[in-house]
């Protein structure tokens, strides 16, 4: 692994120097920067996909590189292991599909597109790979940056709007990273995670409130990335505003939130965190589950298709806490088997709306309920024609299966890897460890269940009642012109969460090692702190 | 000396707080701003206020915290002023697109109808 090693700083690296060169060849050569950007992408695909099976075969529990041969707490370091190999593979796979759809159109709607992009995909990695919390706050800065400039790709009074609201959010909450970050520091006296999980369990009783409000204010930091109920007010409406291709990496960014809460809470505060252990399991459990409801809510109430899938973003959320509060391995395999399929599914979906969208006048989405209340009446007469089989244009035909497809994959439905994501959560809580055990189950155990099958249906009958709207009713609209290599990449993130489901064995197995090893972190804690510096470099410590 | 360097950052922190839930965009950037001072003031008392002590070795000694200023609290510091700076910088850009395209300065990009 020694020469190999040097791989795992290449999602960083390449991103950053592939940016940086596009912003030397200003204004002119857009078909140079966009082969630049296209280049370095799938390059990242292949790099995060090797590095996904070297973690997946290494006989440790993670692969550590030490920034600058600095040793461990002293250093900064970067951490490979399944879990951030996994996160890297799902960022490069949605940012390939995404940019290739903004090829067709959208990269023209302003002028820094690509550099936006690498930038933002070298905050994401970086953000995945890290092992010190301020480097943590660092890439946060780097992907929230670029996000801001993406979130205003296109300009426009929506988008701008939606923009100042997302960038004051997001700074105000910045520096509520910052008070927790430091006040971690000031108790504890490390930045590095894998250090300050030692670390908490021996604080003293004194300073022990100190710590726990750190993490408490650095949770909610995370968080409001996450789209945690009252937290998430801006969410919706600033992925809805900004352009498709944009939403459709979004995606994967409030995942970034729930990748932190997932690895510092099972980090620093798992069993071995003294005093501390779990600390704020409740807060995730019923946040989450909160969450869930209020996202439940927006799907079946929103009147605008897009939104549609800002508040599935939520509802994904929200399930990923609670199942991350509810505190089980195998609860936590499947949830992140969820991460997986519900990412891909929603970043498909955004760029699926757009393309049905188009050509339909505004208020087209209204409901009839609405529709009813504002005195207009529901012009649809249904007429007895005696149509028998006529021809769908194939436009519309490959529309709708996409349609039905995500409809599946968000409700859960088999056959799609939807359904084995929640049967694998379900089944964690009635079956944890066989069949003939008894088992008590919680309240908060079937609150979980009862939400998430909930939450199911009514994405059901919000997609069903969107496409039959858009797509499926027999109204005249015009056939949207759709590009190949616009459908492609929603062909392509829908045919992945099929491969998931085909390959759902070897994925789960996956999901559980990832898991067993979150939840026995002295491994990843070892492997941090015992790297030794590299020895033969000039000046290297002995 | 602890007590006038806490009062200063809640006083900034207090009116930064402020200030950022009002309803013109200037206001918002001020209390931003205010609140990056206080941020950035409590970075920096983390690392416990001390007098006379540069975080300056002399030759041949270690270093030892109870003898020299923390110096990690003060990287973190300028660390967290330059990210602030260049993230005022796009907000404002963002305040004069904003004003420009929904002509107004209300956050909401209309007025309130009351």
């Amino acid at each position: 692994m020694s020469g190999w090693s040097h791989l795992m700083l290449l999602p960083i690296v390449l991103p950053l120097v592939a940016g940086s060169l596009m912003l030397l060849f200003d204004g002119v050569g857009r078909w140079l920067k966009a082969f630049l950007n296209l280049a370095a992408t799938i390059v990242l695909v292949v790099v995060a996909i090797t590095l996904l099976r070297v973690a997946r075969d290494s006989d440790h529990s993670s692969s550590v590189y030490l920034l600058g041969n600095w040793p461990a707490p002293f250093g900064i370091v970067l951490v490979l292991d399944q879990l951030s190999a996994l996160m890297l593979v799902l960022t490069s796979i949605l940012a390939l599909t995404s940019l290739v759809f903004s090829l067709a159109r959208w990269h023209r709607a302003g002028v820094h597109f690509h550099p936006l992009f690498q930038f933002l995909l070298m905050g994401l990695n970086g953000a995945f790979l890290t092992g010190d919390l301020f480097n943590l706050f660092v890439f946060f800065e780097v992907l929230l940056a670029a996000s801001y400039g993406l979130a205003l790709h296109g300009s426009g009074v929506a988008r701008v709007k939606a923009g100042l609201h997302y960038i004051v959010i997001n700074l105000a909450t910045s520096f509520l990273f910052l008070i927790g970050v430091s006040l971690i520091y000031g108790v504890t006296g490390t930045l590095n995670m894998a250090d300050l999980a030692i670390r908490i369990a021996q604080v003293s009783a004194d300073d022990r409130m100190l710590l726990e409000a750190g993490a408490a204010i650095l949770g909610i930091a995370f968080l409001v990335k996450a789209g945690m109920w009252p937290l998430s007010f801006w969410l919706p409406t600033t992925y809805t505003a900004a352009s498709p291709p944009v939403a459709a990496v979004f995606a994967v960014m409030s995942k970034v939130g729930i990748y932190i809460v997932l690895r510092l809470w099972l980090l620093l505060f798992g069993s071995g965190a003294g005093e501390s252990a779990q600390f704020g399991e409740n807060w995730l459990l019923y946040g989450g589950l909160m969450t869930m409801a209020f996202g439940m809510m927006g799907v079946l109430s929103t009147q605008n298709t897009a939104r549609l899938a800002g508040f599935s973003v939520l509802v994904s959320s929200g399930t990923l806490l609670a199942a991350i509060g509810l505190n089980q391995v195998g609860m936590t395999a499947g949830a992140l088997f969820y991460l997986v399929s519900s990412t891909l599914t929603i970043s498909a979906l955004f760029l699926l709306i757009e393309l049905v969208e188009r050509g339909r006048e505004m208020g087209a989405d209204m409901l009839a309920v609405t529709r009813e209340a504002y005195g207009e009446p529901d012009d649809e007469t249904l007429e007895d024609e005696e149509e028998v089989g006529f021809a769908i244009p194939a436009t519309m035909a490959l529309l709708g299966i996409s349609f039905l497809a995500c409809a599946v994959l968000l409700a859960g439905l088999p056959p799609l890897s939807g359904f084995i994501a929640k049967f694998a959560m379900l089944s964690s809580i009635f079956r944890p460890t066989g069949l003939e055990e008894p088992h008590v189950i919680s309240a908060g155990n079937w609150a979980f269940v009862t939400l998430l099958i909930l939450s199911g249906l009514s994405s059901l009958i919000a997609m069903t009642r969107a496409g039959i709207r858009s797509l499926w009713a027999p109204e005249d609209r015009e056939v949207p012109r759709i590009r190949v290599i616009e459908m492609a990449p929603v062909a392509v993130l829908l045919l992945l969460t099929a491969t998931l489901t085909l390959q759902a064995g070897p994925a789960m197995r996956y999901m559980e090692s990832t898991a067993q090893a979150l939840y026995d972190p002295a491994g990843y804690i070892q492997g941090v702190l015992a790297t030794p510096p590299s020895q033969g470099i000039p000046g290297a410590a002995r | 000396m602890e007590l006038v360097v806490a009062i200063a950052i809640g006083v900034l922190a207090g009116s930064g707080v402020w200030l950022l839930l009002r309803p013109r965009t200037f206001q918002v950037i001020i209390g931003l701003s205010l609140i990056s001072y206080a941020v950035n003031m409590f970075i920096f008392s983390m690392g416990r206020l001390r007098t006379g002590a540069p975080p300056i070795l002399e030759a041949g000694s270690t270093g030892d915290l109870t003898q020299y200023a923390d110096p990690l609290p003060q990287a973190l510091v300028l660390t967290a002023i330059v990210i602030g700076f260049a993230t005022t910088a796009l907000f404002l850009v963002v305040l004069l697109a904003a004003r420009g395209l929904t002509r107004t300065d209300h956050v909401d990009g209309q007025e309130r109808e009351s």
